[in-house]
């Protein structure tokens, strides 16, 4: 049961990174499809650094920026060249996919897999102060030693992310711009505010985040990089985001809860449900995406969208 | 700033950017394969005479250049009805299924020329089946079709596979896959049916699905730009206002687009399920359905510019095969990576190259006081 | 263009300061259309200025370049006697130049401190500045009688309070220069009452105002000075007690070479059309169309006249079927339309109503589409143009191509596209489009709006001859030579209501005019006025 936890909270780490990248993006009114694509090529550029140069610091470094790499882009053809914001993301995201088999069987010759990480160049796991020492206290020990304590670094900084987001959106000068963009950015024009600098900053911010959760996939859950590992992780990502109603709590819990439908999935396969029968796994797989749809449909309540989301800013003639 | 730009002539803004943007994604391919230490150069003849240089490269473009365009088709529908129909690779997908079940239930009962129809039915019926909640949700609801129709992707590939592993299963084997259809759920390959009347081709995967493919971008062309419902679609396209004033019901034609996409798309699964494999299996429809978008970006969502366009991408698929066998280093994968480009160039980025063309022309202009009025 | 008529303008003499803003040659074209003609105009510091004019007189465009949304292409700007450069938004900010906005530019999930805040919060973290600006906020509030909920959520705000932070914003960037562009849209005739107190009150301060407008009467309810704009050139600069809403209308809209018509004597028969307590309230609320009640008959021609922003285009939409009424009825064709019976323009058109939008760019043809497609909008079923479920190119062709013929559009190109006509041809087309129908009832919206001289003679000519045919046609048009020239019987419509109704010969300028102006017929006060609440 505690494993069970423990693992919801390492699968829902790339998630939560994910969502809240895609949180910024779609605040600020860039709908980013691309999240998928950034986690992907951030951890084969995690994975090749961490094993050229055996720190896990300066493979993060790297995740970070390839990420910005392809926010960049993602944002000029949004916010400059006001293209197309669907198709561009998803674009990156095929690009993603190709380039980093292409260059990893370049430079590795594994078909695409990155060479075994040692242990100095991934993130392990951490034991918090007193978790040794409490392990054999009964329903505490446990609960703190295996769920609370014992994750990689990561982990806790995409749990302190949220917190962290909520305060940023709600309570600084930035946050007001950029909800402010995302619902009127001619509000935000008239007040003779750059639409254009706001939303390049939002998507920056994502591609750290996106970079992060790559960098964890690759060498904090995993030890290298394997072809299309990310697996549709960005997109659940972006389910949980509308699913979380595009505000920084709920989409923890969107995380949490599609995370631990991914951690019982195995679990459940073979478990007779009273009244269903066996519970199928695709079921379960996929049931992050028909909650999200069911949310769309409005029968959980309403999912607003930022409402310029996807418009790109023409000033009025 | 002064003045107005240059306008630019419409054969450029139908033409030559539409190159221009190609050949940006082809230059910075070709940056990537210098980069892994190849020559871009040998890598291109190599894809060309790979894809084109005898009957059987030729025969697996071709068949390759259908599903392109049975997506292409799907997504310029769609487009055209100004809406963003993603979910062509789940369409496509459950087309197949469609197709399968039909063929598993009557193969050794029903004779080919019964089966046919009933597969067109089954693959249109299922693929627009798939469509109808994304479409009815956009119409009724306004929830985002995009979104809708990417969950809607992966709503298709759960399913599968769990129909595959668990139901369609064929008895004693090991992988997802449905037993093998009877002789009268094939679909003839083109080798076999030009065989008979003397000409010879290597035996290659194209069937005659082709000719379907063919007749569906004609038909396309006629239902959009011949009929009054394509009148109506178009239309609303470009302005609801103008939709709604010349008796057109929005929703409506939202649906029926949609539907219609979705319908297109499923055919994939005749080429792949009825024409190739000859059995129900998982994946066969990986990839169509993005490139589809890329396809019709390119074609302009012009049934002539689509089939040209599939063709680009049916030699991009076939070459790249050639190129992963004779240059080891360039795989698959690179393919993947210039549809990854084309993509953005041709839709994301498609005016990047006009201030260039505006310089140009005006320059032109200047030098040459007959150019004007070009 | 004659001169500028300056009889009555406000003398300078030494000692009095430097406006607080002059424009001098300001020119401003937008590819081919020239919005801005060398218009040169200065605002006395601490007055209400009103700049008055049609839809597409130019006066937004002005406006814009002052508040640093565009550039001009030639001319200076000068606020309080020095020169400035206004290349954006903050620089006329930094100004002291405020702009409250035709159309809201709020943040509807924002409460009304987020939104005033906005752009100067005062500190990168919130909570200091929100501190500051709500202090800030109140003590503006009470100053000037502005009363808004700081922690409402601008969603649930009714209209008139909306505008009440627009211009809250603006004074909180200190605006010493306040420009209201159509301020009173969308506002209950008390809301309006109240934002006319309001501006009062910042004029005693000495707050500078402009008023953009083209409703007369609070042009002579609120102000000091009124330009009027026309075509994109001030035609007028009087001093507003010196004049009166006739003289203004006739400014308005302008005196062009009088028309005369050759006009058979009317031959009218029973009512086609007939509207009886028709309404109309839009998303907001808004009462657009106010217990409408007329008819037309057939062989008659039946105008509308008045200021636009009265209703007048709601009504066209509501006969078209493009909206459904919200009370009353109207009967056409024998087809009797309600609330809970409406219909639709497809079923509009099959019974014979035609209709020409006064919109041609958005609805009255695609304009992407080459000329013979948009020749068949709204047609398209028609059984004429198919064999076989197939729409015949050839048909289509050869239907364009005598629809240009009967109408001389030009060029006769049935293959090109139809934004590439000039306006008075795509006009042309679309009227060609609809009177080769012979409708029973046609209803037409500005028909010569942006036409040359020449085609308007032939439309009007067109629109005779459908008369005679024995066509009952209902004419929406803000030029008054057009609706004396072509009308049987003249109703005028102001704040969604018939205000007037004339026989063509019984009516001048003069009396339309008037009728034009007078809205509800109450002067500017505090009373609550007859009628709905909001």
């Amino acid at each position: 049961m505690v494993l069970t936890l423990s693992a919801t909270l390492r699968v829902a780490t790339p998630l939560i990174l994910g969502a809240i990248a895609g949180l910024f993006s779609e605040r600020s009114g860039i709908i980013d499809i691309s999240l998928e694509g950034k986690m992907l090529a951030s951890a084969f550029a995690a994975a090749t650094v961490a094993a050229l140069t055996d720190s896990a610091w300066v493979a993060l470094g790297v995740g970070i920026l390839i990420a910005g790499a392809f926010s960049l882009v993602h944002g000029y053809a949004c916010v400059t060249q006001k293209g197309n914001q669907v198709v561009s993301g998803i674009a990156l995201n095929i690009l993603a996919s190709g380039l980093t088999i292409v260059l990893g069987n370049a430079w590795f010759h594994r078909g695409g897999q990155t060479p075994n990480l040692s242990a100095k160049a991934r993130f392990m796991a951490l034991d918090l102060p007193g978790a040794v020492s409490l392990r054999d206290v009964p329903v505490v020990g446990p609960l703190y030693g295996e769920f609370i304590s014992g994750h990689n670094l990561i982990v806790y900084a995409a749990l302190l992310a949220v917190p962290l987001t909520q305060w940023v959106v709600n309570n600084t000068r930035f946050g007001l711009r950029l909800r402010a963009v995302g619902e009127n950015p001619q509000a935000v024009d008239t007040a003779g505010i750059s639409v254009a600098w706001l939303r390049y900053r939002a998507v920056l911010l994502g591609g750290l985040l996106t970079g992060t959760a790559g960098t964890y996939i690759a060498i904090a859950q995993n030890a290298g990089f394997s072809r299309d590992m990310t697996a549709g992780q960005g997109y659940i990502a972006l389910a949980a985001l509308i699913f979380g109603k595009w505000r920084p709590y709920p989409v923890l819990g969107a995380c949490l809860m599609f995370g631990l439908l991914d951690a019982i999935a195995i679990r459940l396969q073979g478990v007779r449900v009273a009244g269903i029968g066996e519970v199928p796994v695709q079921f379960i797989q996929a049931s992050p995406y028909l909650l999200t749809v069911i949310l769309l449909a409005g029968f959980i309540g309403k999912a607003v969208a930022p409402k310029a989301a996807g418009v790109p800013y023409v000033k009025e003639r | 700033m002064r003045g107005g730009r240059t306008p630019l002539p419409h054969w450029v803004d139908i033409g030559l950017i539409p190159l221009a943007n190609v050949v940006l994604a082809f230059l910075v391919a070709g940056f990537i394969v210098l980069a892994i230490g190849e020559n871009p150069l040998v890598a291109v003849r190599v894809l060309i005479a790979g894809a084109l240089g005898d009957s059987e490269g030729i025969g697996y473009t071709l068949y390759y250049a259908t599903n392109f365009i049975f997506t292409g088709l799907a997504v310029a529908v769609a487009f055209h009805a100004g809406l963003f129909n993603i979910g062509g690779e789940g369409q496509a997908y459950i087309g197949g299924l469609g197709i399968g079940l039909v063929l598993l239930a009557g193969d050794r009962y029903l004779p080919f020329s019964v089966l046919l129809p009933l597969t067109l039915l089954a693959g249109a019926g299922f693929g627009a089946g798939w469509a109808l909640v994304p479409a009815y949700l956009q119409a009724y609801r306004g929830s985002h079709i995009v979104i809708t129709t990417i969950m809607f992707n992966f709503l298709a590939a759960a399913l599968m596979v769990y129909l595959m592993v668990n139901v369609l299963i064929a008895p004693g084997s090991m992988s997802p896959q449905s037993r093998e259809f009877g002789p009268a759920a094939h679909l003839p390959f083109i080798h076999d049916v030009l065989a008979p009347i003397g000409i010879n081709l290597t035996a290659t995967p194209l069937n005659l699905s082709v000719v379907l493919a063919i007749v569906l971008c004609v038909f396309v062309w006629l239902l959009l730009w011949h009929t009054p419902f394509g009148f109506e679609l178009r239309t609303a396209g470009h302005s609801e206002a103008a939709a709604i004033y010349a008796g057109v019901r929005p929703r409506r034609i939202i649906i029926i687009s949609i539907c219609l996409s979705g319908a297109i798309a499923g055919f994939v699964g005749l080429n792949e399920i009825m024409g190739v494999q000859h059995r129900l299996l998982l994946n066969f429809a990986a990839g169509y359905g993005f490139t589809g978008i890329a396809v019709a970006l390119m074609g302009r969502n012009h049934p002539l510019g689509i089939v040209v366009a599939s063709i680009l991408f049916g030699i991009l698929s076939q070459g790249g095969t050639e190129l992963a066998f004779s240059i080891p280093t360039i795989t698959r994968d690179m393919i993947v990576v210039i549809q990854g480009l084309v993509i953005l160039f041709s839709g994301a980025l498609p005016q990047l190259s006009r201030p260039w063309f505006e310089w140009l022309f005006g320059m032109l202009q200047r030098q040459v006081p007959a150019m004007r009025g070009v | 263009m004659a001169e500028p008529d300056n009889r009555n303008k406000m003398p300078e003499g030494v000692g009095t300061p430097p406006p607080a803003i002059e424009l001098r040659h300001i020119d401003k074209r937008f590819g081919a259309v020239h919005a801005n003609r060398d218009v040169s105009l200065s605002v006395t510091r601490g007055s209400i200025t009103g700049i008055v004019g049609e839809n597409g007189a130019g006066k937004s465009t002005l406006m814009s370049i002052l508040y640093g949304v565009y550039e001009a292409d030639r001319g200076e700007i000068l606020i309080d006697g020095k020169p400035v450069n206004i290349a954006s938004s903050s620089d006329a900010i930094a100004l002291g130049i405020g702009m409250v906005h035709q159309h809201f530019v709020l943040v509807d999930t924002f409460t009304v401190l987020e939104n005033i805040m906005l752009g100067s919060e005062g500190g990168a973290l919130l909570r200091r500045g929100a501190a500051a600006a709500r202090y800030e906020v109140d003590r503006l509030e009470h100053e000037y009688g502005l009363g808004v909920d700081l922690d409402a959520v601008i969603a649930d705000l009714p209209v008139g309070a909306l505008q009440r932070v627009e211009i809250l914003k603006a004074l909180y960037r200190r605006a010493r220069i306040l420009i209201l562009d159509e301020p009173t849209g969308v506002l209950t005739p008390q809301e309006t009452d109240q934002l006319f107190r309001i501006l009062s009150a910042l004029r005693s301060r000495a707050v500078t105002i402009i008023l953009i407008t083209h409703k007369l009467r609070e042009i002579m309810a609120a102000t000091d000075a009124v330009y009027v704009m026309r075509a994109g050139a001030i035609v007028a600069n009087l001093r507003t007690a010196d004049t009166e809403p006739a003289e203004l209308a006739e400014l308005m809209v302008g005196r062009k070479v009088r028309l005369t018509l050759d006009k058979a004597a009317g031959n009218f028969g029973g009512p086609a059309l007939v509207a009886e307590g028709l309404t109309l309230r839009d998303e907001h609320g808004v009462l657009r169309i106010d217990n409408a009640s007329f008819h037309v008959r057939t062989g008659e021609i039946v105008a509308i006249a008045g200021v636009s922003g009265n209703g007048q285009s709601e009504l066209l939409e509501v006969l078209a079927g493009i909206r459904p009424p919200t009370g009353g009825r109207f009967t056409a064709s024998g087809r009797e339309v309600t609330a809970e019976t409406p219909c639709n323009p497809a079923e509009m058109r099959s019974i014979g109503v035609a209709h020409i939008p006064e919109d041609r760019h958005r609805l009255g043809l695609v304009t992407a589409f080459a000329a013979n497609e948009s020749a068949i909008l709204g047609y398209q079923r028609d059984s004429v143009f198919s064999h076989y479920l197939l729409l015949i190119k050839q048909i289509l062709m050869s239907h364009c191509a005598m629809l240009m013929e009967r109408f001389d559009v030009r060029p006769r190109a049935p293959m090109l596209r139809s934004a590439n006509f000039s306006g008075g041809n795509q006009q042309k087309l679309i009227i060609a489009r609809e009177l080769a129908r012979e409708p029973k009832v046609l209803l037409i919206g500005q028909p010569t709006r942006g036409v040359d001289i020449g085609s308007i003679e032939f439309i009007h000519r067109q629109l005779i001859q459908r008369r005679e045919a024995g066509c009952a046609i209902l004419l929406v048009s803000v030029e008054l030579d057009e609706v004396m020239a072509l009308a049987d019987r003249i109703l005028v419509m102001c704040g969604g209501r018939i205000v007037g109704d004339l026989l063509a010969d019984q009516a001048d300028e003069r009396k339309l005019g008037l009728l034009m102006a007078n809205a509800q017929g109450r002067e500017v006060s505090g009373a609550p006025g007859v009628g709905e609440a909001s």
